[in-house]
């Protein structure tokens, strides 16, 4: 086996379109990076930002943010809320001293199976090329409540 | 009865902190006397000279109740936190740095090396060519001397020793220190781990209106508008942290046309409250397509520092990777 990094990618996606993409890719047989992680949930806008800070706390190295296309909500406008939120999420994490790269909002419809194999496939190379994240390590804080008197 | 009751044994003490959350306690004005009465303060640094020594001299757990302000970020913080956690039976992490890490807790963006690099290096105001950084002992002829380490983590007090209380604030309101001391006296106490603050958002006390439909046209700051003192503050575009931080000050901040900055901390049961204030803030932003809701972001500066003023070291990601290298001076 080797050992050289393999990108883990957390996908928060939608139920309506861009699961049903995910799934439209793999029902054609289109290949895509074994890199992600899908978490379904039923709208973009039910992905609180927290799901994506512990996602990056968990060990994940990058996190796609997927959904329907605006106008497109099978909720109105769900997806709206995630697209006003994302601008300062992105900032914010890169705050955090994450990158870029490792944070990612598309809109992929459940017609678009190519489409999501195009951004996969893109950012599991993108993300390969910055390394782990690794972020328990990079941001660990010594233990200091191991006290005589603690307890 | 007929036997005089025992006084209540407190301890104030600061750490990582302003000196702010002792003058709140001089804040309960007159009160103060009924604390008096009913507390011997054995301890209080900001207002009666002590010695280490003293401090150990005691029994343990034979301080009633310590109240501990200030963040953890040095080897002589941490042990006067054990040490005080050892004589006292009830620990209160007293205001937002005790509580949460506090100002303070925005070091956790840094490491000592680039704090030190910044603070003994070029800041405005530093002179200092031959680049002299504090060191934890030094020999010198008469012997050696010691200076307490200084750490790359900031540490809420929880963080370090058990804490039976929390009592927010940045002070904590005279409001919620006699809240808190009523219930020390009285013996009253709440469960252990219990915040002694609302358990509602500071919008519930928050008198100003706000609509069914929020919405934000654009962020400004405080000082770039013509601020209504009736209307919400977040509909007026100003970064207020009320939805996301527990209520209990009164929404004092908000009814003087201050945004609130988030000193009472999170919601209970909040995952993270930078993520809670993002959502809340952003979510209403009055944009249709991504290009406008990009634009209208920038305007909100600093996301980090706004979401996190007080709350950095008690937030899911606590703090950013320890730089190696510092950024060197802003560029103005």
């Amino acid at each position: 086996m080797s050992n050289a990094f393999e990108p883990r990618i957390v996908v928060l996606c939608c139920n309506w379109c861009t699961y049903a993409g995910a799934d439209l890719a793999g029902t054609s047989r289109m290949k895509y990076a074994p890199n992600v992680r899908l978490v379904r949930v039923m709208c973009s806008g039910r992905i609180d930002p927290a799901f994506v800070l512990r996602a990056f706390q968990d060990g994940a190295d990058g996190v796609l943010i997927a959904g329907c296309h605006p106008g497109d909500c099978h909720y109105i406008n769900g997806n709206l809320k995630t697209m006003r939120r994302y601008p300062a999420l992105e900032t914010m994490v890169q705050q955090f001293g994450i990158e870029p790269h490792r944070l990612r909002l598309e809109w992929i419809s459940a017609a678009e199976g190519d489409r999501f194999v195009e951004v996969v496939n893109e950012m599991t190379e993108q993300v390969r090329a910055l390394g782990p994240l690794a972020w328990k390590q990079r941001s660990a804080v010594a233990d200091l409540s191991g006290s005589p008197h603690a307890g | 009865m007929g036997e005089e009751k025992k006084k209540l044994q407190l301890a104030l003490y600061w750490a990582a902190s302003c000196g702010g959350c002792d003058v709140a306690v001089l804040d309960v004005n007159e009160k103060i006397l009924d604390i008096a009465a009913a507390a011997d303060i054995r301890l209080w640094p900001i207002a009666m000279d002590y010695k280490y020594k003293d401090i150990e001299k005691w029994a343990d757990g034979e301080i009633d109740v310590c109240l501990f302000n200030g963040a953890v970020r040095n080897s002589e913080q941490l042990h006067l936190a054990r040490l005080l956690r050892q004589k006292s039976k009830v620990m209160v992490a007293f205001g937002a740095c005790a509580a949460f890490g506090g100002i303070p807790g925005l070091a956790n963006l840094h490491s000592r090396k680039t704090i030190f690099e910044a603070v003994y290096g070029y800041t405005a105001s530093t002179v200092n060519p031959e680049g002299t950084t504090p060191q934890p002992t030094l020999k010198v002829p008469e012997g050696e001397v010691h200076l307490p380490d200084f750490f790359d983590d900031v540490y809420a007090l929880h963080q370090v020793v058990p804490v039976e209380y929390f009592v927010p604030g940045c002070p904590p309101t005279p409001d919620t220190i006699m809240t808190a001391v009523n219930a020390i006296v009285t013996g009253n106490l709440p469960p252990v781990g219990s915040t002694i603050a609302s358990n509602k958002s500071v919008c519930d006390d928050c008198k100003r209106k706000k609509s069914d439909k929020p919405k934000v046209e654009a962020f400004h700051r405080p000082q770039e508008i013509r601020i209504d003192p009736e209307i919400c503050l977040l509909e007026q575009g100003l970064t207020c942290m009320g939805s996301a931080t527990r209520g209990g000050c009164g929404a004092l901040c908000p009814s003087v046309n201050m945004p609130c900055r988030g000193c009472y901390g999170p919601m209970p049961n909040s995952l993270d409250v930078g993520a809670d204030a993002l959502a809340a803030m952003t979510s209403i932003v009055d944009a249709g397509d991504e290009k406008t809701a990009r634009e209208k972001a920038g305007a909100l500066h600093d996301p980090l520092g706004t979401f996190y003023r007080f709350t950095l070291p008690v937030s899911m990601l606590r703090r950013a990777p320890k730089p190696v290298q510092g950024g060197g001076p802003p560029t103005l």
